[in-house]
């Protein structure tokens, strides 16, 4: 069964006052996961693929073409699964 | 005058593309890159002379303990110490610091003793002291910082006093690149009887600094910010102070004679001469050889060219990062002259983690957060800053392509 482990690398929390998480997606399924969460999620804004601006369900977040995505506002690991869970399975 | 496009040809990682795109390292304060030198001298040490160093007689452990004293001697020179016995290896300047604030702030300071650091200080400046003072009840006092990010010294000239017993203050801040006029620091702070330690971590990598001509007490500074390797980094102090100064940890190497007493049942202990008393165990040896080499490196090119090489991309990175987007805002003074290469800017509407990803997407690589200096970036109330920051193989291009992408952003 596919979880949200097999698309993501790895969570990195950044250091700063806005206290976001960046996801890095394996390369391999980056593609993959940036066509799902782009095909559910609603853009504001986008450049050339290079970055997306994002709604889903109340949450803002941006996506990078490289394959990783910035989410704020987070309150913790359970909430970013479950959004993870809503936007790549 | 050095050439950067010959330099670059010594560091085989710059031929690597991220992204897609050539890589533009712009993240020099935070480690440098490793010249080919560096990688192949600890690939040496390794493949041909790699043993334990010190009491042992056979041939390979011989070869270790002259290329580890080598080392030693190598930095003393690099920094004009007086010798070796000046030079401690500790992994980083975080370590260095922590061998001052234990082995001598824990033993000496009382409650009615102050200590003095700067809010511009990097965490490992500052989180140290405010440990040792949570033991001791010494006080710590905070030197205020100008609006440009420059030291506020008649703050310090406020605060220094009888009570005073080490002043801790970085040569250059990894924030914004001011060059702090340790000098001036130095001179009042002995006036009054007390000692400096300057955190070099910035300062080494990028100017010529002589410990004689600042009259530092300590000076902490990390190998892997001046192309040597991770996980070795120096603590210089003074003769007199070190053989003063108590051991920080305890095993071999630091010991002279370990002796047991049958009457007490306990053992005495002799501590080994300057600098091993304050090495203990086994060292990186092969930290310390590529660190050798990496000075080596440093030394062919000369200090002072390192110096001009950044001061020139700076001056010409600052306004044309400034002109390129109308939302891109540097931080701290824009005076090339009082600072070294370590620009921190952000843009309106975007987080620095947003212009981390973004740049990284060209694959130029600059830092976001607080790089460590959470009390300055509040000082300079911003939640975070992105920070581009320039070595020797750093060219214009990486900046005329920094500032092509950081355009980008104004249709965000």
């Amino acid at each position: 069964m596919v979880n949200v482990d097999d698309y993501v690398a790895r969570t990195e929390g950044t250091c700063g006052k806005e206290q976001d998480v960046i996801v890095i997606f394996k390369y391999d399924k980056k593609d993959e996961a940036i066509k799902k969460i782009l095909g559910r999620a609603t853009t504001r804004k986008s450049i050339a693929g290079i970055i997306s601006e994002l709604t889903y369900k109340g949450f803002s977040f941006r996506l990078y073409g490289s394959g990783k995505v910035i989410f704020r506002d987070l309150k913790d690991k359970e909430e970013l699964n479950s959004l993870l869970s809503k936007l790549l399975l | 005058m050095l050439d950067p496009y010959r330099i670059r040809e010594d560091f085989p990682i710059l031929k690597r593309k991220i992204n897609g795109k050539q890589l533009v390292y712009l993240d020099n304060a935070a480690t440098s890159q490793k010249p080919r030198q560096v990688i192949d001298a600890i690939k040496d040490f390794y493949e041909n002379h790699n043993a334990n160093v010190h009491r042992a007689v056979h041939t390979l452990s011989l070869e270790a303990s002259q290329l580890y004293e080598d080392a030693h001697e190598e930095v003393a020179e690099f920094i004009h110490a007086r010798g070796m016995e000046e030079i401690i290896f500790v992994r980083g300047t975080t370590e260095a610091i922590n061998l001052v604030a234990y082995a001598w702030g824990l033993r000496t300071l009382r409650k009615e003793d102050e200590v003095i650091v700067s809010l511009m200080e990097h965490h490992s400046n500052i989180v140290p002291w405010e440990i040792i003072s949570g033991i001791t009840g010494n006080k710590i006092k905070y030197i205020e910082v100008n609006e440009d990010g420059t030291l506020d010294y008649e703050s310090f000239e406020s605060l220094i006093s009888g009570k005073t017993r080490i002043v801790c203050l970085s040569h250059v801040s990894n924030v914004t690149g001011i060059i702090n006029d340790v000098k001036r620091i130095t001179k009042l702070t002995h006036d009054h009887g007390a000692m400096v330690l300057i955190d070099g971590a910035q300062s080494v990598p990028h100017l010529p600094v002589n410990v004689k001509d600042l009259d530092a007490d300590f000076l902490a500074f990390s190998g892997h910010k001046m192309l040597g390797p991770t996980g070795i980094g120096v603590l210089y102090g003074k003769r007199e102070i070190l053989e003063k100064m108590e051991p920080f940890q305890g095993g071999g190497e630091m010991i002279r004679e370990v002796s047991y007493d049958q009457k007490t049942k306990r053992c005495s202990i002799f501590w080994n001469v300057l600098p091993w008393k304050f090495e203990a165990g086994t060292p990186n040896v092969g930290g310390a050889v590529g660190l050798m080499e990496a000075i080596r490196y440093l030394t062919r090119i000369g200090m002072r060219n390192v110096n001009s090489h950044e001061e020139r991309l700076t001056k010409y990175a600052i306004p044309r990062m400034e002109g390129c987007c109308r939302k891109v805002k540097i931080y701290g003074t824009k005076d090339t002259a009082i600072k070294c290469g370590i620009i921190p800017f952000g843009i309106d509407g975007l987080g620095s983690h947003d212009i981390a990803l973004f740049l990284d997407n060209y694959g130029i690589m600059v830092r976001s957060g607080f790089h460590c200096a959470q009390p300055l970036h509040e000082m300079f109330k911003l939640s975070s800053s992105a920070r581009a920051s320039f070595y020797i193989y750093n060219t214009i291009e990486e900046i005329d392509k920094l500032t092509e992408v950081l355009k980008e952003t104004d249709q965000l």
